[in-house]
């Protein structure tokens, strides 16, 4: 085939490798006081004048938490929008299933918190991997995230007296974390749909539904628009504007097994990679420690269980290896409570990356439970107690039905059983302080960018950050670039559509003409298995190596070997699926180099040649202070790698020590 | 376990349709009802046969994709659950399962499983929100409310926009649905300044969309996975009396 960009060509035999640039210094980060940044760099940047908003155009891909608050909000301030979404409504987007809650540092409680002390918390938490300047900027915005929500009727939980209530979450001290029940992502996604939903009876938004977004145009370095796929009808549409922004989510599926919803996938993302987005830290995936343990073989997803569970439950192992007995009648000296041993001033609520290690740990050394001993226990008996039944119905009753549904046993009566799982990406496309990417006039937000979380997020962030992002950063930060193409005229009829369009079609033609044996799930599965066992939870040289020519074995049978029926031209969910397959190896490619690159352990990398004695991440923050951000370096030629030095003038990298 | 599957088949829209009957070995009890599907897709993907189009995405119970028809039942046997969360125990070794697409004229079918339920987004449209824009909000703890208020308005905020009350009501009315949106904010401060015009224009919309009328027999609340008690509509019916019938204090 002619088509260098679309047609992998046959496997080359040769090692992990990747080409080094010199370092990536422009990301328009402010300088100065970190409180006055922010304020400083709003000022500063260039506005559209009202009349002329409507004259712009933006398309933004995705409408979960970043991508509906986004597009409100350029919507209420006149910009004309294009929504595009593969789901059936905006309403469905992934964000639907976040459950514990969202921070802010309101100090609602009295209890000591401060913008700063969030910022710090995040820094932190994310272990030194993280910008100063956009985490400060997080935590300011994160204030008026939940005024703006509560205006919009958002039914957060509240105290008797009617003000709003708060509680704690992992990696904090404090209780800054706002939820309604445990459907936070619910209710904050319903009011940012309904946002949307108010600027399309407007007429300034207009949604796109059951459209899949499978490349993005770019044009003179500028991104010009995307290519959409007509999901119902199979047709190809190319769409224009003046600005691109992708919402469009995490890429944990690549795990195959992971808690996000089924279709959450990287395409969007990765197209972009391939036209010149850098990728930030791809190697970053945050992995829950309490999701419900596998549990057969046509096992389609894994289920969360928040992590506000951890505030009233205990994690605990029994103190002899295989005791088989039911947990009830292991008696309390002998429950080994880990969590509380290892980290006295944290116990049960220290950050995600280390509680899963320490599930895992456990595990490795003989005292896991359940039927496969990949399990450790989470105990709600005390707090039951405590507080009472009503009390903790209150806080967690749909989880224990939801619990209760799937394994078919009552944690009201024996512990839950519970498992890390792959759940959240802190890596994506690298973004500036603008949050736009490599590619001017693309904009990525939410968990689709690299952007503020470092190498672990701290728990109830992610919501934050979407709508920070989406709210309260973006919708000026855009203006900035828009001033400059308001004379821009738009065509779709220019040769870089074309020649997108036609890529697109190729790969769908190769896809269906494969004909092969093989359904695109088996080949999934098995992706999803080599990044679990060499890019999850503990990583080494050797096994990331090895896991790097598998994948691209991989790869090639797929494109031989796939098997998908049907034609294009019509509703086809094989199809979609084996296209987002394709590009998951791809990426899972790049996850594997960036692992195998940091030879440090930092956060959710745990690198096993870099550990302290007892089993904690040993960072190197002289090489490694820095975001690796991947350009991609042409079919089947290696990435370049171009590192963000991160400096740290306002807080003192310290060995994160939750002790 | 093992079962018979008649499955609704239809190539498109304008596709006649028709059962198809299909067998299943070897199924966990474990499995979710959306997994026993997929291990029949992969069968028939196998064989080089069209696999049965259905939607899900969470498969948790939040999103609202899932929607099938099962035995005659909007999400299958169970009372108040969605499709993804039913698991095969709460079958019959060896029974025949008959599954269809939700039936509406408001949900026209796009393929085997799947119809379009985007009628619910335009009855959202006309008023299902509180007309704030990003920037202009005062503080959040500016207004108390009284947690009573506050934890009912959750409770009717939960809907997840699956459509089983249309599909389960015989005159496919989407009454729950509206009335859920209507409750949640009528019991809110902030919701008060729109809520005349909102339930006027929500039920017009519903209305326009072809959805019938709610002749109150509670079939919708026994389906709903959200639980969205029948008082939200009886909460709705309220306000839409009153919005008609009693003079806007403030227009002239
Ligand atoms: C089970 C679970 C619980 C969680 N709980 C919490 C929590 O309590 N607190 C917290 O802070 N975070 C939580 N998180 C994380 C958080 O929910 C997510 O990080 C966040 O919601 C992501 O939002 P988003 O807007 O970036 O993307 P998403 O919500 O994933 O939205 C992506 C959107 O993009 C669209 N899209 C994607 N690709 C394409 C394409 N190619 N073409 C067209 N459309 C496309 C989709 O249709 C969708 O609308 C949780 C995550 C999970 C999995
Ligand atoms: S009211 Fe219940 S059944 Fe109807 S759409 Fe909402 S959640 Fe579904
Ligand atoms: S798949 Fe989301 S509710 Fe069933």
């Amino acid at each position: 085939m002619s088509d260098v960009l679309t047609a992998p060509s046959p496997i080359t035999t040769s090692p992990l490798s990747w080409r080094e640039a010199g370092l990536l210094e422009q990301n328009r980060c402010p300088s100065g006081d970190l409180e006055k940044r922010w304020t400083r760099h709003k000022d500063n940047l260039r506005l559209v004048a009202p009349h002329n908003k409507r004259k712009l155009e933006v398309i933004v891909v995705g409408a979960g938490l970043a991508g509906a608050s986004a597009a409100a909000t350029l919507g209420e301030l006149g910009y004309r929008v294009k929504v595009f979404v593969y789901h059936n409504s905006p309403r469905r987007a992934h964000s639907i299933a976040a459950q514990g809650g969202i921070n802010a540092a309101k100090n609602y409680r009295n209890d000591g918190d401060s913008i700063w002390r969030l910022f710090y918390d995040t820094i932190k938490g994310g272990d030194f991997r993280a910008r100063e300047s956009n985490v400060y900027r997080l935590a300011e915005v994160s204030v008026k995230i939940i005024d703006h929500c509560v205006a919009q009727g958002i039914p957060f939980a509240r105290e008797y007296g009617g003000y709003l209530d708060t509680r704690s979450f992992g990696g904090a001290q404090l209780m800054r974390t706002f939820y309604a029940r445990g459907q936070t992502g619910q209710q904050l996604l319903l009011g940012a749909y309904a946002a949307l939903q108010r600027q399309v009876a407007q007429g300034n938004v207009q949604v796109f539904y059951n459209y899949d977004v499978l490349d993005i145009v770019v044009e003179e370095g500028k991104a010009r628009g995307i290519i959409a796929r007509n999901l119902i009808t199979g047709e190809l549409h190319r769409v224009a504007a003046h600005a691109v922004v992708l919402g469009t989510g995490g890429y944990g599926n690549a795990y195959y097994l992971s808690t996000n919803a089924k279709l959450s996938n990287a395409t969007a993302i990765w197209r972009a990679h391939r036209r010149g987005a850098y990728f930030g830290n791809p190697s970053f995936v945050q992995i829950h420690p309490t999701c419900i343990p596998q549990s057969g073989d046509y096992q389609s997803k894994l289920t969360l269980m928040s992590e506000s569970l951890r505030n009233d439950g205990r994690v605990w192992v029994p103190r002899t290896p295989g005791d088989k007995r039911p947990p009830q009648s292991i008696p309390e000296s002998e429950r080994w409570y880990y969590l509380e041993e290892w980290y006295p001033s944290f116990g049960n609520l220290v950050p995600r990356d280390i509680a899963s290690r320490a599930a895992k740990r456990v595990c490795d050394m003989g005292y896991g439970v359940g039927p496969t001993g990949r399990a450790v226990y989470l105990d709600f008996s005390d707090a039951i107690k405590r507080w009472g039944r009503e009390v903790i119905y209150q806080r967690y009753g749909n989880l224990f039905e939801m619990y209760e549904e799937i394994t078919g046993e009552s944690p009201w009566e024996v512990p839950m059983r519970i498992y890390p799982a792959v759940h959240y990406t802190m890596g994506g496309l690298w973004v500036d302080y603008n949050l736009m990417t490599t590619v001017e006039g693309l904009y990525a937000i939410g968990e689709a960018n690299f952007s503020d979380h470092g190498a672990n997020r701290l728990g109830a962030s992610a919501l934050m950050q979407g709508l920070a992002d989406g709210y309260f950063i973006l919708p000026y930060t855009i203006g900035d670039y828009l001033a400059s193409q308001l004379f821009v005229k738009l065509s779709t009829d220019t040769t870089a559509f074309a020649e997108t369009e036609r890529q697109t079609q190729d790969r769908i033609n190769r896809l269906l003409s494969a004909k092969g044996t093989h359904t695109v799930d088996e080949f999934h599965r098995e992706l999803g298995k080599v990044l679990w066992d060499t890019c999850g939870l503990a990583r080494n040289a050797q096994g990331l190596s090895q896991a790097y020519s598998e994948i691209r074995n991989l790869r090639e049978r797929f494109w031989r070997e796939v098997a998908v029926p049907g034609s294009g031209a019509e509703f086809n969910q094989n199809l979609e699926k084996a296209l987002r397959v394709a590009d998951f190896l791809e990426l899972g490619e790049l996850m594997v180099i960036d692992a195998y690159h940091r030879e440090e352990s930092c956060g959710c990398h745990l690198r096993e040649e870099y550990q302290t004695e007892e089993g904690e991440a040993l960072r190197n923050d002289d090489k490694y202070a820095y975001v690796a951000a991947w350009e991609w370096g042409g079919e089947n030629e290696p990435p370049i790698l171009h590192k963000e030095p991160l400096k740290f003038e306002f807080v003192k990298p310290s060995v994160r020590s939750y002790k | 376990m093992h079962f018979t599957l008649r499955i609704w088949r239809q190539k498109n829209a304008q596709d006649q349709g028709h059962f198809e009957t299909y067998e299943v070995h070897d199924i966990s009890p474990d499995a979710s009802f959306l997994e026993m599907l997929d291990v029949l897709n992969e069968r028939l993907l196998k064989e080089g046969k069209d696999p049965v189009a259905f939607d899900h995405d969470c498969r948790e119970g939040i999103c609202g994709s899932c929607g099938i028809f099962i035995n005659g039942r909007a999400h299958g046997p169970l009372r108040n659950i969605t499709t993804c969360r039913l698991y095969m125990r709460h079958f019959q070794d060896g029974e025949t399962i008959t599954i269809e697409p939700f039936r509406a004229k408001p949900f026209p079918v796009i393929k085997d499983l799947v119809v379009d339920r985007s009628a619910l987004d335009r009855i959202i449209q006309r008023g299902g929100y509180i007309s704030v824009n990003a920037g202009s909000a005062p503080d959040a703890n500016a207004i108390p409310i009284p947690k009573p208020a506050a934890d009912r308005a959750f409770d009717y905020a939960t809907c997840i926009g699956c459509g089983a009350c249309v599909a389960a009501c015989k005159n496919a009315s989407a009454m729950l649905f509206t009335a859920a949106k209507v409750s949640h904010l009528a019991l809110l401060p902030q919701g008060q300044p729109e809520r005349r015009e909102r339930v006027k224009q929500m039920v017009m919309q519903m209305d326009m969309e072809g959805f019938g009328h709610c002749s109150n027999t509670g079939a919708c609340a026994v389906e709903c996975p959200a639980k969205i008690p029948l008082t939200a509509i009886a909460q709705l019916q309220r306000d839409y009396i009153w919005a008609n019938l009693t003079p806007d204090p403030y227009t002239r």
